[in-house]
């Protein structure tokens, strides 16, 4: 919780790159020039191109993973070097450029009022849309999470995400590297665990890469993993490493 | 009949010499060889006295003993393929919190070592 007085927090952004050469020095110059006094970390997850490099020579801090893990690994990484560091709040940024900098002290701000803000794409700003089974999963996401966090969330896939010092000890630990694990389970994971979810209203940007590609069976296999990735989420034993399941007993 | 008793004899036994030959080896752990053994064995006593499997059909009611085997050996093998997918799934999570800590631990290298001999072009810029 924020003391009394002008709250001044450090803050972290984290970057999860992977083979994005292109648009992360952009992506980092922008996030510094924009929030004078945020670091920026940015983890490059296993990538082949000169990520690491291209980062560094932004001015970001650069966590370079042995092979690629996928976001959520990525993100936990994150995630404990904000806890070790003693940063007071960790945003995670997409590198790709389609979340923008600008919003990031909007973020950060909402986490007066609780402990994970997440910038959603459809909630009056912007004019993102999906149509179609997409559709529906994302409803379907949308309708649980506001449920379980009782208050009003439209867009849960959305990797735009701040997080105070008690969120970031959650997600040091927990923050699955399955798929839509990095975002919904997480939430899940996030608000079992008792901290507090809103979101604020964000534009996004189209991708700097733009890679749409969107044809009715992705998009009904989509709904599929989304419901099998939430139904789980709800079911799951915390903490949900496999670490702590029984020994072999076959 | 000759033929089922020679055919188990053979499969127990190659198990079984091949199992001792991985443990010599080191190529084995004991705690998956023991399973290993044991299902060995009871295919030894299965070719060596076939009246043990007609009367467990006999006990369960199936009327061709060649079943229950049947059944039996796929059930055993699908639970050591869910047993296998639970070890694989616990290795990769522990691999992933090893690569993660990797990841950490090379960074903290890299600052430390850019503090102590800056400019020093050995760990900044190999991307």
């Amino acid at each position: 919780m924020p003391p009394a007085g002008p709250w001044n927090p450090r803050v972290l952004a984290v970057v999860p790159a992977f083979n994005e050469e292109e648009s992360v020095g952009r992506t980092v110059e922008e996030l510094i020039s924009v929030n004078p006094g945020v670091d920026v970390l940015v983890v490059d997850d296993g990538s082949g191109d000169r990520t690491a490099a291209v980062a560094r020579r932004a001015g970001a801090t650069v966590c370079q993973l042995p092979y690629n893990l996928g976001v959520g690994g990525a993100m936990r990484a994150g995630y404990r070097y904000a806890l070790r560091h003693g940063y007071d709040v960790a945003v995670q940024v997409d590198a790709d450029g389609q979340h923008d900098p600008t919003y990031l002290k909007a973020l950060v701000d909402e986490l007066d009022a609780a402990d994970i803000v997440v910038g959603a794409r459809f909630a009056g700003k912007g004019d993102y849309r999906a149509r179609g089974p997409r559709r529906w999963a994302m409803r379907l996401l949308a309708f649980t999470l506001t449920r379980l966090a009782h208050h009003r969330m439209t867009d849960v896939t959305s990797g735009f995400r701040a997080a105070n010092r008690r969120a970031i000890a959650v997600f040091a630990d927990h923050y699955p590297a399955e798929y839509l694990g990095d975002t919904v389970e997480s939430l899940v994971i996030a608000i079992r665990s008792g901290c507090t979810v809103r979101q604020v209203p964000v534009s996004m940007r189209i991708r700097a890469g733009g890679r749409a590609s969107q044809t009715p069976a992705k998009a009904a296999l989509y709904l599929v993993r989304a419901v099998v990735a939430l139904g789980l989420a709800l079911v799951r034993s915390y903490p949900s490493t496999m670490e702590n399941l029984g020994e072999e007993d076959l | 009949m000759r033929a089922n008793y020679f055919l188990g004899l053979i499969g127990a036994l190659i198990t079984l010499t091949l199992l001792f030959e991985l443990m010599r080896r080191r190529r084995l752990r004991e705690k998956y060889a023991v399973f290993w053994v044991v299902v060995a064995i009871a295919t030894l006593v299965i070719a060596v006295f076939p009246e043990t499997l007609t009367a467990a059909a006999d006990l369960v009611g199936v009327q061709v003993p060649a079943n229950l085997l049947f059944f039996g050996a796929s059930m055993l093998l699908l639970g050591v393929s869910i047993h296998q997918s639970y070890e694989l799934g616990r290795l990769e999570e522990r691999t992933r919190t090893l690569a993660e800590e990797v990841g950490l631990l090379r960074l903290e290298v890299e600052t430390h070592h850019t503090v102590a001999h800056p400019g020093h072009p050995a760990l900044a810029d190999d991307a």
